[in-house]
């Protein structure tokens, strides 16, 4: 856009001396919001790709080592330096699930009510709110799981889990209070306020005429919302999904105060088990030998891939959908 | 679903011959057409700002009555009325009796209501699914279980959209023409088969030629269902409809047939409007 703003200005500008006119198009704000932003853009693309050289090199002695089998590997041994991240992708990959299946739901239900049922004014206090919430510090957040989440996973909400769906295999097995599951609803408890915010703010720019038109057929209040107005806002609930996602999955204070920091992978949701970026924090200061420092950088690349594919099929998954009926982008 | 099964439309015309002679004062002569829609005495108010003045106007079966008057004047809010759309504006209400073939519309159950009366909205407002499916959605929604493929043509020949989005069905629907997504849209509110359609003004964002279009569907239209416009347009009110009601302030000031009132206007203040001295 601005390379044609550009162009049509330098056409009407008469072919003056070079630098004056120089000058004078850098004092056009417009040059120079060009410029600055072109500067940032780059260099955010500068910053990622030297994240990505710095561990992907200093991981070298890892890679070399272990090569495609650090993937698979299941044992994280300091003492024999052997090193595998599958017990650190699964703790990740199980605990973000975890939460985004419970985040969703609530989330999104929450948003609907805000921006649908709620009066305006309530509306935007509890939206205040609850962006306070997504400004608490993890820790924080990691302090009620230790204090309240973890004796009641263990003495209430577990039992009962297990009473009512012990014969899955997520249920069984010994409940210490910590693990998989704990972590998994504090990351749910972080993750809302972002699914919240977000979707309210989408469901609220759904143009009034679209509820309407479904409203005008005869729709029910609520058919009108969830056939018309949500699938609207698809694609921007989606977005408020990944980034609850790639918050899940990058969260360390608080999912290492509670999932028990053990590099086990068991079915049951119950069980202690460990992320790949609370092992990184965890074990970074204290990693003794070039190898097992190599290996944590390693687990470092392989938790930016995770992100990184995630995202990448989250924006497939979006544009498939969208396709056919779907509004034009 | 809604609980306005297609059923009700049997029962809905069961109870149509229950119909009223007009008994508007105001000097529009009968003409023995029944009266589909009776508004008595209507005040609306949006919160305390009053939007809408003891408002009496009967609306005729199957003929096109216009709505006009200046901006702000109220005849949205008086079209919204009748299918209790503004009842979406919190804060909102009105006094007053609407009656749709002799039944208050308030003691009709308003998914019903709304399938009895149709909306077009001002700005097309097509959902963003294929043309088929939008046509097809308020069908869906009733719980209509003949055969959807002849319902969708049917309402899109009514529209006169049939022949140009026939292959094209399963396209999205954003991807037609502005004058194509009202027809669209009109075929949508069609398709559910309503007495009444309301439309707010429905040209005001399309050319002449698809204005044009659109005024000659109406027309043919009229047959099968009694249709209210609002329009800013005069042209438009004095081609294209039967009856023309001119409002003010909130106020009707003159009903009357088309014909006549842009003839001999019988209020001072008509006249000024439609000589285009205000408004
Ligand atoms: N949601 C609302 N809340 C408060 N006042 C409203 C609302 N909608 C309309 N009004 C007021 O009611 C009056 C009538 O509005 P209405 O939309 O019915 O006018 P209109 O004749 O359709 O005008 P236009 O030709 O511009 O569409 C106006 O004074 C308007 O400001
Ligand atoms: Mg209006």
């Amino acid at each position: 856009m601005s390379t044609t703003a550009t162009t049509t200005i330098a056409h009407a500008v008469p072919p003056e001396a070079g630098p004056r006119v120089f000058l004078r198009r850098l004092r056009n704000g417009d040059e120079v919001a060009h410029v600055l932003t072109l500067i940032f853009a780059a260099g955010i693309l500068l910053i990622t790709s030297l994240l990505v050289y710095e561990l992907w090199a200093n991981s070298h002695l890892s890679r070399a080592k272990f090569g495609w089998m650090f993937f698979w590997t299941r044992t994280w041994d300091p003492i024999f330096d052997n090193f595998g991240a599958a017990p650190f992708i699964y703790g990740t990959l199980v605990t973000s699930v975890v939460s985004l299946l419970i985040a969703v739901p609530l989330g999104l239900a929450a948003a609907i009510f805000l921006a649908e049922l709620a009066p305006r004014r309530v509306s935007d206090a509890l939206a205040f709110l609850i962006d306070l919430l997504a400004a608490v510090p993890s820790v924080i957040y990691g302090l009620l799981g230790i204090f309240i989440v973890v004796p009641l996973m263990r003495t209430t909400l577990g039992p009962a889990l297990k009473g009512a769906l012990g014969f899955l295999p997520f249920f069984s097995g010994p409940n210490y209070g910590v693990g998989f599951l704990t972590a998994g609803i504090i990351l749910a408890l972080m993750v809302v306020p972002f699914i919240i915010s977000v979707s309210r703010e989408v469901l609220l720019t759904v143009p009034r005429e679209q509820r309407e038109a479904a409203l005008a057929l005869g729709a029910t209040r609520w058919e009108a919302t969830w056939q018309v107005v949500v699938p609207w806002a698809r694609s921007g609930i989606m977005g408020s999904v990944f980034l609850a996602l790639a918050r899940a999955l990058g969260e360390t204070m608080a999912v290492t105060m509670v999932i028990g920091n053990d590099p086990r992978i068991s079915a049951s949701l119950f069980a202690p088990g460990y992320t790949i970026a609370a092992v990184i924090a965890n074990e970074f200061t204290e990693a003794t030998g070039d190898l097992y420092l190599s290996a944590l950088i390693e687990l470092g690349l392989v938790l930016f891939l995770l992100t990184f594919i995630l995202n990448g099929l989250a924006r497939l998954l979006i544009a498939a959908t969208e396709r056919g009926g779907g509004r034009p982008a | 679903m809604s609980s306005a099964a297609y059923g009700d439309s049997a029962t809905a015309a069961k109870l149509a011959p229950q119909v009223r002679m007009m008994d508007s004062p105001l000097a529009v002569s009968p003409k023995e057409a029944p009266v589909r829609f009776q508004i008595s005495h209507l005040d609306f108010f949006y919160g305390s700002k009053q939007a809408v003045f003891d408002l009496s106007l009967p609306i005729l079966a199957n003929k096109i009555t216009a709505l006009i008057g200046p901006s702000g004047c109220g005849k949205s809010t008086v079209l919204r009325t009748l299918n209790r759309m503004n009842e979406m504006i919190r804060h909102s209400r009105f006094t007053g009796e609407i009656l749709l073939d002799g039944q208050d519309i308030r003691r009709l159950e308003v998914a019903g209501l709304r399938r009895r009366v149709g909306m077009v909205f001002q700005r097309p407002n097509p959902f963003p699914k294929s043309i088929y499916d939008n046509v097809a959605y308020g069908l869906r929604i009733n719980g209509y279980t003949g055969r959807l493929d002849n319902m969708v043509e049917h309402s899109l020949r009514r529209a006169a959209l049939w022949d140009e989005v026939k292959d094209q069905l399963h396209k999205s629907a954003l991807a037609l023409s502005g004058g194509q997504q009202q027809r669209l849209c009109i075929a949508r509110a069609l398709a559910v088969d309503p007495e009444v359609l309301l439309l707010d003004e429905p040209c005001s964002a399309l050319d002449p030629v698809t204005t044009a279009k659109i005024e000659e569907l109406l027309f043919h239209l009229k047959d099968g269902c009694t249709i209210v416009i609002v329009t800013h347009n005069m042209q438009q009110a004095a081609r294209a409809s039967d009856f023309t009601a001119f409002m003010l302030d909130g106020k009707l000031i003159e009903h009357a047939e088309t014909s006549r009132l842009f003839t001999t206007p019988s209020d001072p203040r008509t006249e000024a409007y439609i000589t285009g001295r205000f408004g």
